[in-house]
């Protein structure tokens, strides 16, 4: 008899076989990260209830398996490994293996050259991905799979990781888009996810085995790997338990199995994980604690011996709505703090509805909307006004405290810093996609050890070694209270120690504050994960200073909602009345714009009386069917300036030049070189999505920059056109433009023709010329590059080479000089109109529009212009930065921070790619630059999806906050 | 006490006073190596310190004063150094750093900017940092490399190389453990004592130390059992460090396997080569290739010592030269690919595959840059020419457990045995020519 035990992030699965290896047993059960307990009953109930099973052989798998197989001496099996052997058991002619676990997602290539595939550390889960989108959705997640089946639409949902998907999902929410199309759109970026970030490269073909829960348990999930391979994978019996029958047939110790369960339960890990100080050491330390933060508090008066006007803020956050209202003084009469579910609106509309029954006696003077969904509400009802949430949040913490220095909020997704100076907000923080969801990580993580997020919080107050679990992601933070599980560390250690992992990922990764001071001393806390006393405790103590919670922390950007509507009150409000309120209906609909090649996917959300409110869109034009701005946009200009380059026919060989990384800067250079020497060219197109996915089965390292992986599609669509010869050089060095210490590219733009050219089968049928090519040195290069033509072509004299070369250089000088001609137009222009002009800074290659999501058009919408930090970088001396500058396109970025010092109506907004180690360096610096000016930072981070409700909501906030600096 | 002197940037001068008064804190990435060399700061009349900390602590004071999206490494240095600071052991006014910078176009050519950065914000920004490099960055008139120094330094480096390739091969398989690490420590002590009276350096006294070593290391009682054996590559710090790669070697000596890390001299040659390739490729002064070829030869001298002494016994594997090395990646990555570890890396996972270690750990801290394209992106062109190789990536980086780097290797691992009882007695002939000094070692079995 042998006994395999499978010991996953929240699951034991057990199996029993007899000697022809027939399954006699199995149990499938969650263990709450009581796993010691867990295991020695599973082992009782086989030595008790199975005949013979006294003495059978046991082995262990799974990665939470680890410690106990070690300290038991028991035999431990990786646990890919145990499912190659049972697969190899039980299903012969198996060519692939797709495993989708917990937090684990596998590919085994078992035909052919036999290869392993787990998820990367950043990938994070699957299985838990799934649940954490059905909690999203706020339902059970049997029901995910049933609503899928009803799916009509697709929506792109980020495949790198799961918190980034919920960034993604959640303004889908918000904008009412149908969660059948949500649960459905939640498989294929699963099946997108396991695709790019496992399999690199090779393709997933053949007899294909669907293993693990979610597979098992979601059809629809099958069916949707079934279409994106094209195949129709096999789904086998005890598709649960491979990794446990690999185990059991790899066993072959017998050990007592009584005697195992009894020194299980003995088995206590060193203990050896970092921690913390306790966060209260004795009662009185928190009850002083608490006595002081009852002391913040907003007045509350009985709304039924009110009279009079009262105003309303609404605050439609990610995950919550919340809704306050107050009367003459501010003073608080009613509130309301509940689950979105997914959808706001018959929430608040249930809301007015009670508030008309009521209190009829009562007249609404105005009302304010705020938050994420903040557009759709304020056109769902009608509201009055609707402000950044940026400012809804500073208005409230001046209620609390008039000189307030720095405000602090995380709610379930987000969150949101300020520094106020002078009364106005300084500089904005906000969390970038990768560590969002702190707060809604504590609940999910509450629920998955089976609390709730009250009892849970509590838990940690008093526990005397709060685990050290790193501030990083939250996908991170999975797997470090796992291997702090292993460590031995109890609930109560990694209840506090989450706690202080939120805080410390607020501090260290979103502020990037070093000390208190930089902070400053009265600081104002807020938002729903601040309730949370473990949470608070926390922060206090990081930082050593006493903050100020007001005790409606979750209800601030509500309450601040409603007090800009007292500022702001009219003789009545244009809020839907009980009557309207009663005819109130809301459907959605779906479209594509054809505006532009963008094609955005609008969701359109019509409302009685014809009014309707369209999202998805990333400029004007399908809303008022005016031509996008153009007029003050450098990207545009740009882009039609490349696209003069067309492809032409030449007496000589067609070369195709992909349209990625520097040769997005450099077309116009190789275009005139190769042309000169009578080439013909066929570039590659802007890029799309699926000329995207048309290449992401070769990429190998799934956290790479977007830019670069883009490459792969443009190399394949080249491919596709029958381009024999790609011309793609590597190049460590870029031209010196004097700004910086030396010049370099960086190494991903310096190199990355060396992983296109060892990872696209195409390739090898083709000549890829990827030499190492230095245009740095103009006298050199035609020598140089001379000699690598002649490698590849016939008959091409250094003659003709050195007068292409000269052409070369003037197209390139003449196209940088025309950008810089229009941008000093524009800022010309900008001036006159005393417009705001944002200096748009990243690389070259952010002028695609697939990489900048456009957002260039949402600046040119709120109604600034748009420069790129090229047009004014060359109007700067080259001056000391504390790093070493030393690559070309990020000294242009200091150079336009300095420019733009003294420059009243500019402002700078840095867009950096996800995964950009560069951008580690530069982006601190360019802020240092902008901070010792006073000028306000922006960061967005882009990746291969954007979060548009955030970027406007960070760009609102920048030119509302600007507004305020210059009134 | 020594004055505060700064230079017209603002950046705080190691002066002449400060070599007397002051205590230069080291950050340890090779133990033996880094002991060796420290000796030969010591001859020159510094006093240093080599932070051999290992705290938990370390991290959290990198996070604390580094971007957070910076590398793994960097944060680790720096954390050290400010964990050193703020401990109380050195008085931070006669205490000095120092730091590497190679001045390549990877991000590390920037940890000393981000050390001061992180030393102004945790309130020392009066503790001088000195930038050791060879391309003549950040001058100090209280630090001056001469060229014996160099030549110096380089022969700890090589000594460093040679027992921890001989400890690695030979220690798997003693009879009486700790017998190696006996050995080790006595080596450690004979050169250190050496270096710090400005001696063990030159040809001849690298011939006769190497082969001693050579020769000791061939007389400790072994027992031949088939171990799996693993290589380790990677990005240099997470690599050779224990600290940034939560002692890997340690780990995997309790997995039974055997360890094969290459040494630090070909990382040298390939930054020296380096210059030689770029002028090569895009042009340059004839002068400057020609220096550097001397300095090149002079490493490939002593490269030699070091594999004539390793080639007296047969129960070792023998290294390949650096220009072996190199020729392997020859039409697969270009010799221009030099930033980070460049086409070296890739070079290595090669040079492993053919002395039979097929079984490949490629380390990196997470999205490190340059093991994009020449490790991780290089790892399917290896495996297609190379059937056998089983190579694994791992992340390193402050958030990632270390359960799940372990749980990775484990499955390295366990294909890694499979393989091995597979084919218990088949082993590949090496195909490189050695420059005809080459042997075709790893045919020859280990035992005695």
């Amino acid at each position: 008899m042998k006994i395999g035990l499978d010991i996953g992030s929240t699951t034991i699965k057990c199996i029993v076989i007899n000697d022809n290896l027939e399954v006699i047993h199995k149990s499938y059960e969650r263990h709450y990260s009581r796993i010691k307990q867990k295991l020695s009953e599973i082992l009782i109930f086989i030595r008790d209830n199975i005949k013979d099973s006294k003495n059978a052989e046991v082995a262990i798998s799974g990665s939470a398996g680890m410690g106990i197989a070690e300290y038991c001496n028991i035999q431990f099996v990786q646990e890919v490994y145990a499912t190659r052997v049972a697969a190899n058991m039980f299903n012969k002619g198996t060519d692939v293996i797709v495993e989708l676990g917990g937090e684990d997602a596998k590919i085994l290539f078992l035909s052919g050259n036999t290869e392993v595939r787990m998820n990367g550390s950043c990938a994070g889960g699957t299985g838990a991905f799934i649940d954490q989108m059905a909690t999203l959705l706020d339902v059970p997640i049997e029901k995910i799979n049933e609503l899928s089946k009803q799916h009509e639409k697709i929506y792109t949902i980020a495949s790198r990781c799961g918190v980034f998907a919920k960034s993604d999902i959640q303004p889908l929410l918000n904008q009412g888009a149908k969660k059948s199309d949500i649960a459905a759109s939640i498989f294929y970026a699963v099946v997108n996810q396991t695709i790019a970030g496992l399999a690199q490269g090779r393709k997933i073909k053949g007899n294909i085995l669907y293993l693990g829960g979610p597979l098992t348990f979601m059809s629809e999930l099958r069916h949707s790997f079934d279409t994106v391979l094209n195949t129709h994978g096999v789904c086998p019996e005890n598709s649960l338990y491979y990794v446990a029958l690999g185990a059991a047939i790899c066993s072959n110790e017998k050990c007592d199995i009584g005697s195992l369960a009894e020194s299980i339960k003995n088995y206590k890990s060193s203990s050896n994980f970092a921690f913390n100080e306790p966060l209260f050491n004795t009662k009185k330390d928190y009850k002083d604690f608490t006595d002081r933060h009852s002391l913040n508090k907003v007045d509350f008066k009985d709304i039924n011996s009110y009279h009079g006007n009262v105003y309303i803020g609404i605050d439609a956050g990610s995950t919550t709505i919340k809704a306050a209202i107050v009367g003459e003084n501010l003073e608080l009469l009613d509130s309301l703090y509940l689950k979105n579910n997914g959808n706001p609106l018959p929430i608040i509309k249930d809301f007015l509805e009670g508030f008309y029954k009521q209190y009829p006696h009562l007249s609404i003077s105005a009302c304010t909307a705020t938050g994420y969904g903040e557009e759709l509400i304020k056109n769902a009802f009608n509201i009055d006004y609707g402000i950044v949430e940026t400012i809804a949040h500073l208005t409230a913490a001046k209620y609390f405290m008039p000189n307030v220095e720095f405000i602090i909020d995380i709610g379930g997704q987000d969150i949101k810093c300020f520094k106020v100076r002078n009364g106005n907000i300084d500089n904005i923080f906000l969390n970038e996609a990768c560590s969002s969801g702190c707060g809604s990580f504590l609940q999910t993580f509450a629920n998955t050890l089976g609390y709730s997020i009250e009892d849970f919080s509590k838990l940690g107050l008093f526990a005397s070694k709060p685990v050290d679990l790193g501030s990083r992601c939250t996908v991170f933070m999975n797997s470090s209270v796992k291997q702090a599980q292993k460590d031995g560390a109890t609930i109560e250690d990694i209840a506090a120690g989450l706690s202080l992992s939120v805080v410390k990922n607020a501090l260290y990764k979103v502020i990037r504050a070093t000390s208190p001071e930089s902070i400053g001393k009265n600081v104002v806390v807020q938002g729903g994960t601040f309730l949370n006393d473990s949470v608070l405790r926390a922060f206090e103590k990081e930082l050593s200073i006493n903050v100020i919670r007001p005790n409606i922390a979750g209800l601030m950007g509500a309450y601040g909602a409603a007090i800009y509507a007292k500022q702001h009150k009219k003789d009545k409000s244009s809020i839907l009345g009980p009557k309207e309120l009663l005819e109130f209906s809301h459907n959605t609909t779906y479209a594509t714009c054809n505006g532009c090649s963008n094609n955005c996917k609008l969701t359109i959300n019509n409302f009685k009386n014809n009014r309707r409110y369209i999202s998805g869109n990333r400029c004007e034009r399908p809303i008022n069917n005016k031509e996008a701005n153009d007029r003050l946009n450098i990207y545009s200009y740009k882009l039609s300036l490349l696209n003069e380059y067309k492809n032409v026919k030449g007496k000589r060989e067609q070369i195709g030049l992909p349209r990625v990384l520097n040769m997005y800067e450099l077309l116009p250079f190789w275009y005139k070189f190769f042309t000169t020497l009578g080439f013909g060219i066929t570039v590659s197109p802007l890029s799309t999505r699926d000329l995207y996915l048309s290449g992401q089965q070769s990429i190998p390292s799934d956290t790479i920059c977007f830019p670069a992986k883009l490459a792969h599609g443009h190399i394949e669509h080249l491919l596709a056109n029958n381009v024999k010869t790609i011309f793609y050089p590597c190049m460590s060095y870029n031209i010196d433009e004097g700004l910086g210490d030396n010049h370099y590219n960086c190494p991903v733009v310096a190199y990355y023709p060396e992983v296109l050219s060892s990872n696209i089968e195409g390739i090898k049928s083709i000549t890829f010329i990827k030499d190492y090519v230095g245009i740095h040195r103009r006298n050199d290069f035609p020598r140089k590059i001379h000699s690598i033509l002649s490698k590849y072509f016939n008959n091409i004299t250094l003659k003709e080479v050195k007068l292409a070369a000269t052409k070369a250089y003037e197209e390139y000088d003449l196209y940088l000089a025309k950008i810089r001609e229009k941008g000093n137009e524009i800022i010309k222009t900008a001036d006159k109109e005393n417009k705001k002009i944002i200096v748009l800074a990243g690389r070259p290659y952010h002028l695609d529009p697939e990489i900048n999501h456009s957002i260039d058009k949402i600046i040119t919408s709120l109604g600034a212009a748009v420069i790129s930090e090229d047009v004014i970088s060359s109007n700067v001396d080259k001056f000391p930065v504390s790093v070493l500058n030393q690559w070309t396109y990020h000294s242009r970025l200091y150079s336009a921070a300095k420019y733009i010092s003294n420059k009243k109506n500019m402002n700078l907004v840095q867009l950096v790619s996800f995964g950009c180690g560069v951008d580690a360096i530069t982006t601190d610096e360019v802020r240092a630059i902008l901070e010792t000016n006073n000028k306000i930072y922006t960061q967005i981070k882009i990746d291969e999806i954007s979060n548009q409700g955030a970027v406007k909501i960070r760009l609102r906030s920048l030119l509302s906050a600007i507004d305020e600096q210059w009134s | 006490m020594a004055e505060l002197k700064y230079d017209k940037n603002g950046r705080l001068l190691f002066t002449k006073e400060m070599k007397d008064e002051y205590t230069i804190l080291l950050p340890m990435m090779l133990p033996i190596h880094f002991r060796l060399v420290q000796k030969v700061f010591d001859h020159y009349g510094y006093k240093t310190v080599l932070l051999d900390t290992t705290d938990p602590e370390i991290a959290q004071e990198g996070l604390k004063y580094v971007h957070n999206d910076t590398c793994y490494p960097a944060l680790l240095v720096i954390g050290q150094f400010i964990h050193a600071l703020k401990s109380g052991k050195y008085d931070i006014n006669k205490t000095a750093l120092m730091i590497t910078q190679t001045g390549g176009g990877c991000r590390a050519s920037n940890y000393i900017h981000l050390l001061r950065k992180a030393l102004k914000s945790a309130g020392f920004e009066n503790v001088p940092v000195i930038s050791l490099n060879l391309s003549g960055l950040e001058k100090n008139s209280g630090f001056k490399l001469s060229l014996s120094m160099i030549k110096r330094m380089i022969g700890g480096l090589v000594y460093g190389d040679i027992l921890m390739l001989l400890n690695n091969q030979v220690s798997p398989y003693e009879v009486n453990k700790g017998s190696c690490k006996k050995l080790v420590n006595k080596w450690t002590n004979i050169l250190a004592n050496q270096l710090n009276k400005g001696k063990g350096f030159g040809v001849k006294k690298f011939r006769k130390n190497m082969n001693s070593i050579a020769d000791d290391f061939s007389k400790i009682k072994i027992v031949h059992s088939n171990k799996v054996k693993v290589g380790i590559v990677g990005e240099i710090y997470v690599k050779y460090s224990a600290l940034g790669n939560n002692q890997l070697e340690q780990f995997l000596a309790g997995q039974d396997c055997e360890v094969l890390i290459p040494g630090i001299l070909g990382f040298m040659s390939f930054k020296v080569d380096n210059r030689l390739e770029d002028i090569k490729l895009y042009g340059g002064s004839h002068i400057k290739s020609l220096v550097i070829k001397l300095l090149l030869n002079y490493i490939e001298k002593i490269e030699r010592v070091l594999i004539d002494a390793v080639k007296r016994s047969p129960i070792f594997t023998v290294p390949l030269t650096y220009k072996s090395t190199k020729s392997l990646v020859d039409g697969l990555i270009g010799y221009g690919n030099k930033m980070g570890e460049g086409w070296l890396l890739t070079a290595e996972m090669l040079e492993l595959i053919h002395a039979g270690y097929n079984n490949i750990i490629c380390a990196q801290p997470f999205g490190c840059l340059p093991n994009h394209i020449c490790g991780k992106g290089m790892i399917r062109k290896i495996k297609e020419l190379n059937p056998n190789a089983n190579i694994v990536a791992i992340d390193y980086d402050p958030g990632s457990p270390k359960v799940n780097q372990e749980n990775r290797i484990k499955l390295m691992l366990a294909i890694a045995k499979e393989n091995l009882s597979n084919s218990a007695s088949q082993v590949k002939p090496i195909s490189v020519d050695n420059n005809a000094t080459a042997l075709n070692v790893s045919e020859l079995p280990i035992n005695t």
